[in-house]
């Protein structure tokens, strides 16, 4: 390896390491807020990459009739206890939202000249379709258990992803896509040539854990979602619904995630099934983390990038499995430094 | 006994179709049934580890492996080198490696993880999972992605199991073995310890139990019965590769065990054959609905997960017996209590008098928060001492500091003269102090005797071979008889058998002081043992522990219900914001200025 190579190497690392980093902070966020330990992060990643592949082929974007079926479950989970209690003003809203919300997406969709509409546009369909599904997930899978143990809501967590991973196979079929770049442009610093799709994932990056930072430290919502992550029943108590704080902490864990999918598709091919390794490479980040800092899993992420990125030059073969056992002294090192008798909620 | 079909007799007649099966069926079916059996033994290591433990496993698919690639390595390899040769060529020598080294890998991976909080656990062995599956596709000597091939059938004495029927019957007297195995072991003192992990560690470490210890055993357990399936499924197929053994087959096993019943050890059969079944008609059924090929299954399997864990937490196997039950009787076999089994040997008890546990300047600090401060109390054998306060005056924290649960910032904490500091509540209760809970911390599905019996956890010494092979039933049966004893002792001999959580609030404050008196304590630490009772229940207790005072017993009581403490205790320490404010006789505590100020307020 020579000092071009390494730098080559680098750049990979870095570029993917903050995308998971991305990932990171929305697993910490959710199981801090939550405690959902989020495993279908990674097909809202597959589901925004492979939808925006399917809009800029001129595809209609299957993803659009998940999100209508969703929004019906919703409607009726919601709607029907409703109507029992006589309250049938609060069922036209739902339906709005639920229900004519997708189908204007279908109306849109087919009248759109989907395939020459420009990226900016096709971007914004895909968040327009994926986004919506994290609240609705959360009402559909996490809310009527809201308050299990943590272990039911991984378990909960692991069915929900198989079953997303099969109905990402429904709609994108077996094989894999690769997005266009958003920009073509190299810059050449010194004897590094940088990519202009490094340099939108980073600098997307950059902003969007600026923003979120904004977003918490600076508005009321993200107060909000802070302090039900710190006490739950505190929160509770102080007017904060949990189920708005759910239903949040999975619409800004959907974005994250579909944003992830759209900027990592034209760095490598997405396949239906793809989003859960990418997903938990996030996790190998939130985890050394402790899944409570946001610094730490930041600076884990881009250690799993450049981790798996050297190691894919050394022993490309055992690229998976060396980013995977890096959580072995991960977990040694913690369950070392952790002298704290858990005790079981 | 009340009338109906006994247990053993449904059992009988499972056997005995068991037996016939292969006779009667098609080779397709006898081959499912084959799969089912190999599933429902990894199952079951999960039932014991998520629906016993309540810690979970999404790699168990890669211990299969590690079974599988184990034997079919030794027995095709022609070039092994000479410090495993002694194994090449035998399946049942290669068993004997997989096991060993499966223990091994599950030590290692249960040692990095089981320390931590539950969810650390699942995530390892997703990691491990993905890494060990990645590893069998690509390591030379396992034959990549092609797998491996020319595994010798199974020999029993020379004759081959080479047919699917043949090799029927030894994969299901290895999944009855491990049945019976993890059957008998939740039913003995081993068993308690780990059912009672799910009662959190706190409880479990008051009662002596190591629990790290328990949760380490369930794992190698469960992973030790995934390497058995590996093996038969290896000779069984003749041929392996990575396929079977990554994650996506992890998760079908715990969700075997999650469907089935993931707190009954058949749970884990109906899960098997329901999934398995269920599999391979929506293989067939899918595909064709959608027009092409892929494994849309596991879409029908993630929902079916989430309705389950909605609707019927327990899974299908209490549905099934419910069902079965209102139509068909079943028996209800109660253990029975052997009144002639030796009394377990008792302390020695200390002179009256003697000064038990003794607390000196301890002080407890939370950051800046000063919980305990420079607090010294001792109780002595005969005698009991009330702690009492106004709520948030430090109580519970100090309950916790001479408990062991929590470690003084400083400050000594003697029990019969030695320091305690920072040992931890197992090795106090090991000396002789026990004590109950101010949040009752019962098992609610385990009976009164049952949870008893966990107070005696110290007082028996078989371990997890003894008790998985019936070694073990004569200390059961003392340890049952004293728990029983206990029972009688607090008055709860009519509930003996009932579930603890169908009781009173009041009773199962009761049934955590026959727990604790289960441990024979020198001294007991009751928090708040009178809140909920009635007031007769009160004279009963008040009636107990007087007994247990005239027997020598030392008693610590943290207490709100002031005409229960009065009457009853020999000295009062009266706390307010962490420090000790009044300590003396029942009559001089209540007539103390700074006592009258810190309850009633300051008189103007």
């Amino acid at each position: 390896m020579d000092f071009q190579i390494a730098l080559i190497l680098g750049q990979d690392g870095i570029t993917n390491g903050a995308i998971y980093a991305l990932l990171a902070l929305a697993l910490v966020l959710v199981f801090a807020v939550t405690r959902v330990i989020f495993i279908p992060q990674g097909e809202f990643v597959a589901y925004g990459a492979l939808t925006l592949a399917m809009i800029e082929n001129g595809v209609f974007p299957a993803t659009v009739w998940l999100l209508l079926a969703a929004g019906v479950a919703v409607t009726l989970l919601d709607g029907v206890p409703a109507l029992r209690q006589g309250r049938a003003g609060r069922v036209l809203p739902l339906l709005g939202i639920n229900v004519a919300y997708p189908l204007l997406l279908v109306v849109l969709l087919k009248t759109l000249p989907m395939n020459d509409m420009g990226l900016a546009l096709q971007v914004l369909l895909t968040l327009l379709i994926v986004v919506p599904m994290g609240p609705m997930m959360y009402r559909i899978v996490y809310q009527p258990i809201a308050e299990s143990p943590v272990l039911v809501l991984l378990i909960v967590s692991v069915a929900a992803h198989v079953a997303m991973v099969g109905l990402g196979l429904v709609f994108f079929g077996a094989e894999g896509y690769r997005t266009p770049p958003f920009s073509t442009a190299r810059f050449d610093v010194g004897p590094m040539s940088i990519t202009g799709q490094t340099i939108w994932v980073i600098a997307s990056s950059a902003v969007l854990i600026v923003a979120l930072a904004l977003f918490f430290g600076r508005t009321l919502y993200g107060k909000a979602l802070r302090a039900t992550a710190i006490n739950r029943n505190g929160a509770r108590l102080m007017g904060i619904s949990p189920v708005f704080a759910g239903k949040a902490t999975f619409l800004l864990a959907a974005l994250i995630g579909t944003l992830s999918g759209v900027l990592i598709s034209p760095i490598t091919t997405i396949y239906y099934d793809s989003g859960f390794l990418i997903g938990l490479k996030g996790f190998v980040a939130a985890i050394i983390g402790g899944l409570g800092s946001y610094p730490i899993a930041a600076g884990g992420a881009i250690l799993v990038g450049l981790l798996e990125a050297f190691s894919s030059f050394w022993a490309s073969a055992y690229k998976e499995v060396i980013v995977f056992t890096l959580i072995i002294p991960v977990l040694l090192w913690r369950s070392l430094t952790s002298h704290h008798m858990e005790e079981e909620e | 006994m009340k009338p109906g079909l006994s247990p053993r007799l449904i059992l009988a007649v499972f056997m005995g179709l068991l037996l016939v099966a292969p006779l009667t069926l098609s080779a397709f079916y006898v081959t499912l049934l084959n799969y089912i059996g190999l599933y429902a033994m990894v199952a079951l290591g999960l039932v014991l580890l998520t629906g016993v433990g309540g810690l979970t496993s999404f790699g168990q698919a890669a211990f299969v492996g590690l079974g599988a690639y184990t034997t079919a390595v030794l027995t095709t390899a022609t070039d092994l080198p000479g410090w495993i040769g002694w194994a090449a060529g035998s399946p049942w020598l290669a068993l004997l490696v997989g096991l060993v080294l499966t223990a091994a890998v599950a030590v290692l991976i249960g040692a990095l993880t089981l320390r931590l909080s539950g969810h650390y656990l699942p995530l390892g062995t997703i990691a491990w999972g993905i890494s060990l599956y990645f590893l069998f596709g690509t390591m030379a000597i396992l034959g990549g992605h092609t797998g491996l091939t020319g595994i010798p059938p199974i020999a029993i004495f020379g004759y081959e199991l080479r047919q699917g029927h043949q090799v029927y019957y030894l994969i299901w007297a290895f999944l009855l073995l491990g049945v019976f195995t993890v059957h008998n072991l939740l039913d003995s003192r081993e068993g308690r310890a780990i059912r009672a992990l799910k009662g959190g560690m706190v409880m479990a470490e008051a009662m002596g139990v190591n629990t790290a210890r328990s949760r380490m055993v369930i794992f190698v357990i469960a992973a030790l019965l995934a390497c058995a399936s590996g093996w038969l499924y290896a000779h069984m197929q003749r041929f392996v590769n990575p396929t079977p053994f990554g994650l996506h087959i992890g998760i079908e096993y715990l969700f075997m065990a999650v469907v089935g019943g993931a707190a009954h050890v058949w749970g884990a059969l109906v899960g098997a054959g329901v999934i398995t079944i269920l599999k391979q008609w929506l293989q067939d059924w899918l595909p064709a609905l959608f027009g092409k090929s892929g494994n849309f299954e596991i879409i029908v399997f993630g929902l079916l997960m989430v309705v389950i864990l909605h609707k019927a937490r327990g899974g299908l196997w209490p549905i099934i017996v419910g069902g079965f039950k209102r139509v068909v009787p079943i028996q209800v076999v109660h253990r029975q209590i052997d009144a002639n089994a030796v009394p377990l040997p008792q302390r020695e008890r200390p002179q009256p008098g003697q000064v038990l546990l003794e607390a000196r300047n301890v002080t407890r600090k939370f950051g800046g928060l000063v919980a305990n401060n420079n607090m010294s109390l001792d109780v002595r054998s005969g005698e009991i001492l009330a702690l009492i306060g106004p709520n948030g005056a430090g109580k519970s924290t100090m309950f916790n500091q001479v408990s062991g649960v929590d470690t003084p910032t400083s400050g000594e904490v003697l029990f019969l003269g030695e320091s305690v500091v920072g040992k931890g509540s197992r090795t106090i209760a090991k000396m002789g102090l026990s004590r109950t809970f101010q949040h009752v911390k019962l098992l609610p599905t385990m009976s009164v005797l049952e949870n008893v019996a966990i107070g005696a956890h110290l007082r028996g010494a078989k371990g997890v071979l003894s008790s998985a092979w019936r070694l073990d039933r004569a200390e059961e049966a003392r340890l049952l008889a004293e728990a029983a004893r206990q029972i009688e002792r607090v008055g709860l001999a009519e509930h003996m058998y009932d579930e603890a959580g169908s009781l009173a609030l009041g009773q199962q404050r009761i049934l955590e002081i026959a727990r604790a008196l289960a441990s024979d304590p020198l001294l007991l630490l009751l928090d708040e043992p009178a809140a909920g009772l009635r007031y007769k229940e009160k004279q009963a207790l008040g009636d107990l522990l007087k007994k247990l005072r005239g027997e020598g017993m030392g008693i610590l009581l943290v207490e709100h219900d002031m005409d229960f403490v009065m009457g009853l205790v020999d000295r009062v320490v009266v706390m307010e914001f962490g420090e000790k404010i009044a300590e003396g006789l029942p009559e001089e505590v209540q007539r103390n200025p700074a006592v009258l100020e810190a309850y009633l307020g300051g008189v103007e």
